[in-house]
């Protein structure tokens, strides 16, 4: 009593509808990826055509010039190069020890309930929009570091140039604390999947010996993680440079390179947002994509970097070595 | 699975009479379950010092979980439970104010898959005398414990080099090796040849014959003639279903291998080492 056709009818029945099923599903699926890829380049080369009347003009030594004044035609990146460099590091330098205590702590101490309801708070903070987060930067955090943290930091470490000076309410330190905020639950969630894919039987292994939990998080969870974690906190320094709304709402615009953490900078991303909309000349305009293109290989820089230290460093892949 | 062959219990050396011998363990109704599921119950039983000790019987008998009560590894299970007994040279392990730490360090434990660290030969055998504070001639210790686990030869050149890189077999005495490094009294071996091929498990076996002159194994296998070559004595688990058809492991015989191999106590016993079930 069986249903199933005989065996000669194997052959020359391709039903038309499925073949273009197939087809179809083979050519929107394929579509879609050249678009993604198709769309980058353009962008680049947008970016990269739009920028080519200040790089004929300055060529290279733009990176080097301090210089931003519209009168006189002269533009270079140096100020934004640099608020962008050390908001970025004050961020990872404050995000990183927290997203490790995050990770760990959903990783390998909490208990299931906590797991979920902490793990899922703690991805709750990178939804919360930039310019939200900006505004409470502005209204909140930005008073309560003028008014505790900065001359806290100068009471006891005033003796170093970057933390000496007036207290303000907005400047690089505040960017810096502001993109923190927003790096943690990239780190933390990336490390949290890479404590978990550690392998339960060296954790095992390491109890067995007589370890506590700190010396088999230390011996065993962390260093077998070690170029995750790396390429983890690469991945949120991609994020913290090239935020732009938030930080251009905090750090208090300034086309200078400061002493102190404390007074108002610019990254090149935050120079973008506060003069795109109200540029004067073309050459301004130019410059503008000048940083923007110098954002742009920042980025695809340290992203490939991320790509290559998980390749390269995998320590279970490479094991044989 | 074939019968006994009188050659492989006759290869016993000497005859253990626990009698002269001193109790490490002293199993008196233990008890264990996961969650509400009994695991094994009413094992009673004495591990003698110097003494292979051997654990057998079909899967899901509760063997593993036995032997990993004896140095606590259990507690790590959510939902774990423990009742009875289990004295450690007169001390209750699971006492009040006995530290895991403490227990571990002196019942080491070696598991089924070879589990050695991502790091050199050298640092696996080193990190936990490092982490105990037993710096001093670090590398005599790591020869030393190399050597203990016949592992040395092959390895010498090669300490610095990956612990991921050496065969399934070194891997595993490499964990030996590892859990020898601090000393401790007693060796756990859980199914240690299981994800061994055969030359690398005859070594694994040779291995255990060396080590009881200095320490107390005591090993699970689900291989009888594994067990009667390497066991001075031997306890069988069985799979015990109760009315409700609730399984639980029991402790059904425990005796000397030879004993236990050729002249069984028990029905149960007999039909497993006669391959008649399990």
């Amino acid at each position: 009593m069986s249903t199933l056709p005989a065996a000669s009818e194997l052959t020359g029945h391709r039903r038309l509808r499925d073949w273009i099923g197939d087809r179809l599903l083979l050519l929107l699926t394929a579509g879609a990826s050249i678009a993604a890829v198709a769309l980058i380049v353009l962008i680049a080369l947008k970016v990269l055509r739009s920028a080519h009347l200040a790089f004929s003009a300055f060529g290279l030594s733009f990176v080097k010039s301090s210089a931003w004044d519209v009168n006189h035609k002269v533009f270079g990146a140096l100020p934004g190069l640099y608020g962008t460099a050390v908001s970025s590091l004050i961020a990872l330098l404050i995000a990183t020890p927290l997203a490790l205590a995050i990770a760990l702590f959903l990783s390998e101490l909490a208990p299931t309930w906590a797991r979920v309801l902490v793990g899922s708070l703690v991805e709750t903070l990178a939804a919360i929009p930039s310019v939200v987060l900006g505004l409470w930067g502005i209204l909140v955090l930005g008073p309560i570091a003028a008014n505790h943290l900065e001359p806290w930091l100068s009471r006891w470490f005033g003796w170093l140039q970057v933390f000496s000076g007036q207290p303000s309410s907005s400047g690089i330190l505040i960017a810096g604390l502001i993109l923190a905020i927003m790096v943690v639950p990239i780190i933390a969630s990336i490390c949290r999947e890479l404590f978990l894919q550690v392998p339960s039987e060296l954790e095992e292994g390491a109890l067995a010996l007589g370890a506590t939990r700190w010396e088999m998080v230390r011996g065993v969870v962390l260093t077998s993680s070690r170029p995750g974690i790396a390429a983890a906190m690469i991945l949120g320094l991609g994020r913290a440079l090239g935020e732009a709304i938030a930080v251009a709402q905090v750090i208090g615009a300034g086309w200078t390179i400061p002493t102190s953490l404390f007074k108002p900078g610019d990254t090149l991303a935050s120079k973008i947002v506060e003069e795109f909309q109200g540029y004067s000349t073309k050459l301004q305009l130019s410059s503008l994509f000048y940083l923007g293109a110098i954002l742009l290989v920042i980025g695809l820089v340290t992203n490939l970097f991320a790509q290559l230290i998980v390749r390269r460093f995998d320590v279970y892949r490479t094991g044989a070595r | 699975m074939a019968p006994m062959r009188p050659v492989d219990v006759a290869a016993q050396t000497e005859p253990s009479t626990p009698q002269s011998r001193e109790t490490v363990f002293d199993i008196q109704g233990l008890k264990a379950s996961y969650g509400s599921n009994v695991a094994v119950k009413g094992v009673d039983l004495e591990i003698y010092r110097n003494l292979v000790t051997a654990v057998i019987g079909p899967s899901g008998c509760g063997k593993s979980t036995f032997i990993r009560c004896l140095n606590r590894m259990n507690d790590e299970v959510p939902g774990f439970r423990q009742e009875g007994k289990i004295l450690y040279h007169g001390i209750d392990l699971y006492g009040d104010g006995v530290d895991q730490i403490e227990v571990r360090r002196r019942i080491g434990m070696v598991f089924q898959r070879p589990n050695p660290f991502p790091k050199t030969i050298y640092d696996n055998v080193a990190w936990a005398p490092r982490i105990l504070g037993l710096k001093k001639d670090l590398d005599e210790r790591v020869e030393k414990a190399l050597k203990g686990a016949a592992l040395w030869d092959e390895v010498k050149d090669r300490l610095k080099k990956s612990a991921l890189a050496l065969s399934g077999g070194q891997q595993q005495r490499l964990c030996i090796a590892r859990a020898i490094a601090i000393e401790p009294e007693v060796l756990l071996l859980d199914e240690p040849a299981s994800a061994l091929d055969p030359i690398a498990t005859a070594s694994i076996e040779e291995l255990m014959h060396d080590l009881k002159t200095d320490y107390t194994l005591v090993i699970v296998t689900h291989n009888m003639q594994q067990a009667a070559r390497v066991a001075d004595r031997t306890a069988f688990f069985s799979l015990d279903v109760d009315e409700s058809g609730q399984g639980a492991g029991v402790l059904v015989e425990y005796d000397e291998t030879g004993k236990l191999f050729t002249a069984p106590s028990d029905k149960r016993t007999e039909d497993y080492v006669t391959g008649r079930f399990g």
